[in-house]
């Protein structure tokens, strides 16, 4: 299109040059589906993280007065009652707040699989993908190979395996813990969860990220520059740390955001079939799932509509970010 | 080509038992075992019910005897008894639900190439418009709704306020509750078709013997269907007609929530009452038709598009 070439040429004229990350950041902040999604996701993150202080009620708190309560605002109580007593997303049949638990809920799909992506999708998948590329031979078919068998479980169900046969030996793993150190409540906080369900979503995540990783390395490995770092005596980690690292980010990243999308996925349908965060922590898929029965479909429908949402918000973001991102770092669609 | 298509088959063998390996280590390593799921509350760890139960089952023997013997029998075809329905073979009761799931795989196939395909082909004619990222757009905002969300939504619709379908159960192909499950497993697949679709449309336009169609004279909607369409269709079919094999995995969610009586629910429901036999055999069973699938996959690829090497 001739604006984009006009805006492109300008760019060029421009005399300080910039690198490749942030032209491409430039151009991701042009296109507005990329900067829409960047905003919705950092509101529905920032939200969350911040439930604890601003949440207008509790977890667990109920409201006897308000139960299964429609979505709806306190205007005559002014600014404040309006934060604090209204019940934006209506409640449950508890009386239980349901923005409330969303936002709660929002923010354990978020640390589980931003913890889940950083070790299992990036350290582990770009390290052995880095091997395997690198290095060849053994090393490569070895992991190749797990990668093969791990990804050819059907769906989800190796994730639903290792959460299933772990959860119980984990919980008496930090049970143990708890008894014989100085540490308590680690089973009430829910961090045997959290580990469960990091280990169950990194089974699922590495592979598709060490595969690209390996690629790239691949194509990398017989281009000139990093035959002449060979040639003037570049050390190994300093070939693959500033040559080739670098000059795969690009694929990485556009991978990395469409899998948080999956994984986000992955982590609400563990939930649902109750082999996620443990009740009463709120999480998407418990309360996807309380919304989904039919009675409560008839009666307070409301109670689906608010995680629906988020979740779906939550997805069809990382989705669409990793399509613009594919757009913007893609060399051949520039 | 055959020596690659060759070689994939000969890792087969070693991919199935590294995955029954897997599995089944997972399945013993977690605590409880069938015997505790069977008796229930009666369970008692010393009793001598417990103890004929667990010998009678083959599962007091050692870990590596379990395996081994799993496997020559698996080897022969013989997929073992399942332990929740007992005296029942799991190969009968798999055939059986896998039926179903096929079933309901081939009707979201219909949901997902029915729409997908007219609309890609459509917006192949608006490229660089705002029709066309608009499309895909919204293919992608409908992919993105989890399944625990269109399931009961579309329920909310068709069952509650519209009154056209009963709310769950399982009737077979021609029975109208195929509707929700069809759409709910066909809608994801959608964005998907459109991209082939628009993608396979583009390279048949910009083709030399459109334009002298077009130049000659031909009714336009003549060279749309005959030329244009025919085409398009050509690599679409050829990769469609391989992607049926991997249809069988099943959807457990829609299954469950819609009471369907499919293998992704059952598989799941085996995963819980630690069905051992059933499990290996659910996930032994997916993971060839995985394999087999991305091979024919391969091969459909490199059939379409002759530049594609395997070597």
């Amino acid at each position: 299109m001739a604006v984009q070439e006009l805006s492109l040429a300008a760019e060029r004229q421009q005399p300080k040059r910039r690198g490749h990350f942030s032209r491409a950041f430039a151009r991701l902040l042009r296109k507005k589906i990329a900067f829409v999604c960047m905003v919705t996701l950092l509101v529905l993150y920032g939200g969350s993280a911040l439930a604890n202080w601003i949440a207008p009620y509790g977890y667990t708190a109920q409201d006897y007065s308000a139960i299964r309560q429609a979505p709806s605002i306190v205007t005559d109580q002014g600014i404040g009652g309006f934060f604090t007593k209204s019940h934006f997303a209506g409640t449950d049949r508890l009386g239980r707040d349901l923005f409330t638990r969303v936002l709660w809920g929002i923010q354990n799909t978020m640390l589980l699989t931003i913890v889940a992506m950083a070790t299992g999708g990036l350290l582990i998948g770009v390290t052995l993908g880095l091997l395997s590329g690198y290095f060849g031979g053994r090393v490569d078919s070895i992991i190749m190979r797990t990668g093969e068998v791990t990804s050819s479980f059907p769906d989800i169900f190796l994730v639903i395996i290792i959460a299933a046969t772990l959860r119980p030996r984990i919980l008496d793993w930090v049970r143990w813990l708890e008894d014989n150190t100085v540490l308590d409540g680690l089973v009430r906080s829910g961090v045997a969860d959290y580990i469960v369900i990091s280990i169950a979503l990194v089974s699922f995540s590495w592979f598709g990220a060490a595969r690209l990783l390996r690629a790239q390395v691949l194509t990398l490995k017989e281009t000139q520059f990093v035959e002449s770092a060979k040639a003037i005596g570049g050390s190994t980690p300093r070939i693959i740390f500033v040559h080739l690292l670098p000059n795969a980010i690009g694929p990485m990243v556009i991978t990395v955001t469409m899998g948080m999308g999956s994984m986000v996925g992955a982590e609400i349908i563990l939930s649902w079939i109750g082999l996620g965060i443990q009740p009463p922590r709120p999480s998407l898929g418990v309360m996807l799932l309380q919304g989904g029965h039919i009675s409560v479909l008839r009666n307070e429908p409301w109670m689906l509509l608010a995680p629906g949402i988020a979740a779906w918000m939550m997805v069809l973001s990382w989705n669409l970010l990793g399509d613009a991102l594919y757009d913007v770092l893609n060399p051949r669609t520039r | 080509m055959w020596v690659y298509i060759v070689r994939r088959l000969a890792w087969l063998p070693f991919l199935l038992l590294a995955v029954s390996f897997i599995t089944f280590t997972l399945g013993r390593f977690g605590p409880g075992d069938p015997v505790i799921v069977m008796l229930g509350n009666r369970y008692d760890p010393d009793s001598q019910v417990t103890k004929n139960l667990r010998h009678e089952l083959g599962l007091d023997r050692p870990f590596h005897v379990q395996y081994v013997d799993y496997v020559w029998n698996f080897a022969q075809g013989d997929f073992g008894e399942s332990l929740r329905f007992r005296g029942q073979p799991v190969k009968g009761l798999i055939l059986q639900k896998m039926w179903v799931s096929a079933q309901l795989a081939i009707a979201a196939m219909i949901v997902s190439v029915g729409v997908g395909l007219p609309f890609g082909f459509w917006i192949a004619h608006w490229q660089g418009r705002w029709q066309d990222p608009a499309t895909v757009t919204f293919a992608l905002a409908l992919m993105s709704i989890p399944i625990m969300v269109t399931v009961p939504g579309l329920l909310w619709v068709f069952c509650l306020k519209l009154h056209w379908i009963p709310c769950s159960g399982w009737g077979g192909f021609f029975d109208v509750r195929i509707l929700v499950p069809a759409i709910t497993m066909g809608v994801p697949g959608i964005a998907g078709f459109i991209r082939l679709m628009r993608a396979s449309t583009l390279d048949v336009l910009g083709q030399d013997f459109i334009r002298t169609a077009k130049s000659k004279g031909l009714n336009p909607s003549i060279v749309e269907s005959r030329h244009v369409a025919r085409n398009a269709m050509i690599p679409i079919i050829t990769i469609l007609s391989f992607s049926l094999a991997g249809l069988i995995s099943g959807s457990f969610i829609v299954e469950t929530i819609l009471g369907v009586p499919g293998i992704g629910r059952f598989a799941v429901d085996s995963v819980f009452n630690r069905d051992y036999p059933v499990i290996m055999a659910v996930t032994l069973i997916a993971a060839s038709a995985f394999v087999l699938a991305n091979l024919a996959a391969d091969v459909a690829y490199a059939f379409v598009d002759p530049r594609i090497r395997y070597n």
